[in-house]
């Protein structure tokens, strides 16, 4: 086993806790976070769970096509793209809006592709909560599991070899450490030494698959020894202990030690999606040991005891929450589709001859009956 | 001007690829110090040292899944996958990531790179070193799929793949890796992609042929003018987009088309173009279009002579059509 640094020198099956249930902060792995730090990340949890239960709405009134959310998985989503440098580069699986909304994504952008409508950067080309945002450092949402761990490491090792130090943080959950991708990303990395953060949510459930169906391990985070780099669980829904494993991953990163798996110990709250019944394959009672630890109720906990935030402070964010996403929604929702030329474009930078043939195929053929 | 094979050619586009610009990395199993198992990349590792010239772990997922990424930031990867027939591990970030990057992200991340791998049989390989998979490839929006068949052809397009754009599967006919020789500038120089070429100019009947197969069909065009019938053999040299206004303007002169290539019949490249040149020249055909290919079975290992569309099949397909 490579030597591995004092954060990380804990039993495999041990979960990193930094917030304790009286409210203090374990010295030992307390990242220091300032209070605005704290309050910024928490207005972010709840800017990401606000939305997701407006969105969710949406889809039921078949305003929007589909939502998949974040719900319960905010501490370790926000937590770990705030531990990041801004030069950092954020690999989404597909649960990470809220990590892109406070990297500097607008909210009309991200409205404009729940819809995709013609303003949608990307065209209405994929689902909704499929996003892109190069300028905030986030890659290109797929559906395919696993894809973009690969595609984390090439791209970190891409700047390694142009003398560039950027980590990049790849997002995943349980389900994916079945993947193949999941395992050459990791063997990849370990043999280059490329700085990732291999950042596991493992939220309990892929799809109705419970994670004790995709291994047979004890934890996930063991299966770094096998790729001889180091693997840390951390308490998913304790944004401290995240954003301290996280840095640490980075540090270890940037002083040339290679990459880090951290699998946050977390829960879906929800469905997978909206197209998903969680009560089809889990129990009522399954859930209640995880509302008790909700993340957005341990936070703001911790905030309350410091005076940092109250009942005002919440309904404020909520109230300026909603009207924005009232307005966004407003103008997204009134925005025509994407022309049908723009079907055609971008598959290749210039459409060749036989795609310029399709596309006046098409303009020049019947319309479909449905709209858009 | 050198005589050089095709290993050699593409040897020197990748190094002068790599030469010219910084962001171009090769990588591959066995690329490194041996130089590849065709020798292929041969000496860049020495050049370029092992950052730049990358012996990776045998995954062909974790190779292509990895480029991706390179690409992303704004590498460009040169991949060599050792065998087409060893490329299906990598087809999920192929197809799926690859060749959707820039449309799904709406042109923010367009994913360059070059897939270069030896291609075909004859060469007493079986079923795992003989294929020529083109079509699974051809069919997926947003690859283009070049096969040069010589070695001016083969660095022209090369230099002209790695330039391009797009992401380019680059197959290279290892029967006449060393084969086909020929002279080839020392400088640079493009052979411009979706470019079909005339090698052979006549007026009863057009044969469409790629790679290694375009040897048998000029073999079979030789013998075809001895019995009075004079074929116009093409190169396709870039599979897609193809050149399609060079094999309209034969087939309208000729009234006739052989398309020939190694892969499986059935949904094979051979199936597209005979519908491309039926659906722009039915008034011109004075004879049903064929197509002389390989099987509908896995590619065999003793019998593969029989397999391959070689010259002895081609010619009495070639004076059929011309006579009928």
């Amino acid at each position: 086993m490579p030597e591995m640094p004092a954060t990380f020198r804990s039993e495999p099956a041990k979960v990193i806790r930094v917030l304790s249930d009286d409210g203090t902060l374990d010295p030992r792995h307390d990242p220091r976070l300032s209070e605005a730090d704290v309050v910024e990340i928490y207005r972010w949890m709840v800017t990401t769970r606000q939305l997701d239960q407006r969105l969710v709405a949406l889809q039921r009134q078949g305003r929007i096509g589909f939502h998949v959310g974040s719900l319960g998985e905010e501490a370790s989503i926000i937590g770990s793209a705030f531990a990041m440098r801004k030069t950092d580069w954020l690999f989404p699986c597909y649960r990470e809006f809220g990590a892109a909304l406070m990297r500097g994504l607008g909210l009309q952008t991200f409205m404009d592709n729940m819809f995709g409508n013609g303003n949608d950067t990307v065209q209405g080309r994929q689902m909704p909560n499929h996003i892109t945002s190069r300028e905030t450092g986030f890659t290109s949402v797929s559906s395919p599991v696993g894809t973009q761990i690969t595609q984390a490491v090439g791209f970190s090792w891409g700047a390694k070899i142009d003398g560039k130090d950027v980590a990049s943080l790849v997002y995943f959950g349980d389900g994916a450490t079945s993947s193949t991708d999941f395992h050459s990303g990791m063997n990849f990395a370990g043999v280059f030494k490329v700085p990732v953060v291999f950042f596991c949510r493992n939220n309990g459930w892929a799809i109705s698959v419970p994670a004790e169906r995709q291994t047979a391990t004890r934890t996930f985070a063991e299966k770094a020894a096998a790729y001889g780099i180091p693997g840390v669980r951390v308490d998913g829904n304790d944004i401290f202990a995240v954003v301290s494993v996280v840095r640490e991953a980075v540090r270890r990163g940037e002083q040339g030690l290679g990459p880090t798996l951290v699998e946050a110990v977390t829960y879906r709250m929800g469905g997978h999606s909206t197209n998903d019944d969680p009560n089809r394959y889990r129990e009522a009672g399954d859930l209640k040991p995880w509302a008790e630890r909700d993340p957005l109720a341990l936070t703001r906990q911790y905030l309350e005891r410091r005076k940092l935030w109250d009942d005002r402070a919440e309904l404020a964010h909520i109230a300026d929450i909603d009207q924005r996403f009232r307005e966004a929604v407003a103008v997204a929702e009134r925005t025509p589709p994407p022309n049908l030329e723009s079907m055609f474009e971008d598959v290749y930078q210039k459409p060749p001859w036989h795609l310029q043939e399709q596309s006046a195929d098409l303009l020049r053929g019947p319309r479909a009956p449905s709209g858009h | 001007m050198p005589q050089m094979n095709m290993v050699m050619a593409v040897n020197e586009a990748l190094r002068s690829a790599m030469r010219r610009d910084k962001r171009v990395v090769v990588m591959g199993e066995d690329v490194g110090k041996v130089g590849g198992v065709f020798r292929v990349t041969a000496g860049l590792s020495e050049e370029f040292g092992e950052e730049r010239v990358i012996d990776t772990p045998l995954s062909e997922n974790g190779i292509v899944g990895c480029a991706v990424g390179m690409a992303l930031y704004g590498m460009v990867p040169v991949v060599e996958i050792q065998f087409a027939d060893f490329i299906w591990p990598a087809y999920d970030q192929i197809v799926n990531e690859l060749a959707k990057y820039r449309y799904r992200s709406g042109g923010e991340y367009p994913a360059k790179l070059v897939i270069r791998t030896p291609v075909g049989g004859g060469i007493k390989g079986g079923h795992y070193h003989s294929q020529h998979p083109e079509s699974a490839f051809i069919h997926v929006a947003g690859l283009k799929v070049v096969c040069p068949s010589n070695p001016y052809d083969a660095k022209g397009l090369l230099l002209a793949s790695i330039q391009d754009p797009d992401p380019v599967l680059f197959f290279e006919p290892k029967r006449v890796y060393r084969a086909a020789k020929g002279e080839v500038p020392e400088n640079d120089y493009l052979v411009p992609l979706s470019s079909a070429k005339v090698v052979r100019p006549g007026r009863h009947v057009t044969v469409l042929a790629y790679g290694a197969m375009l040897y048998e069909a000029l073999d079979a065009a030789a013998k075809a003018a001895e019995k009075g019938v004079e074929a116009e053999v093409i190169d396709l040299r870039t599979l897609w987009p193809v050149d399609i206004a060079t094999i309209v303007t034969s087939v309208k002169h000729t009234g006739r088309l052989v398309v020939v290539h190694e892969a499986p019949r059935t949904c094979g490249f051979g199936a597209e173009l005979v519908s491309l040149v039926v659906e722009r020249c039915f008034y011109h055909l004075e004879a049903p279009p064929v197509r002389v290919t390989g099987f509908d079975t896995p590619f065999p290992y003793t019998l593969e002579m029989e397999y391959l569309p070689l010259s002895h099949r081609i010619l009495p397909a070639l004076l059929d059509a011309a006579r009928s």
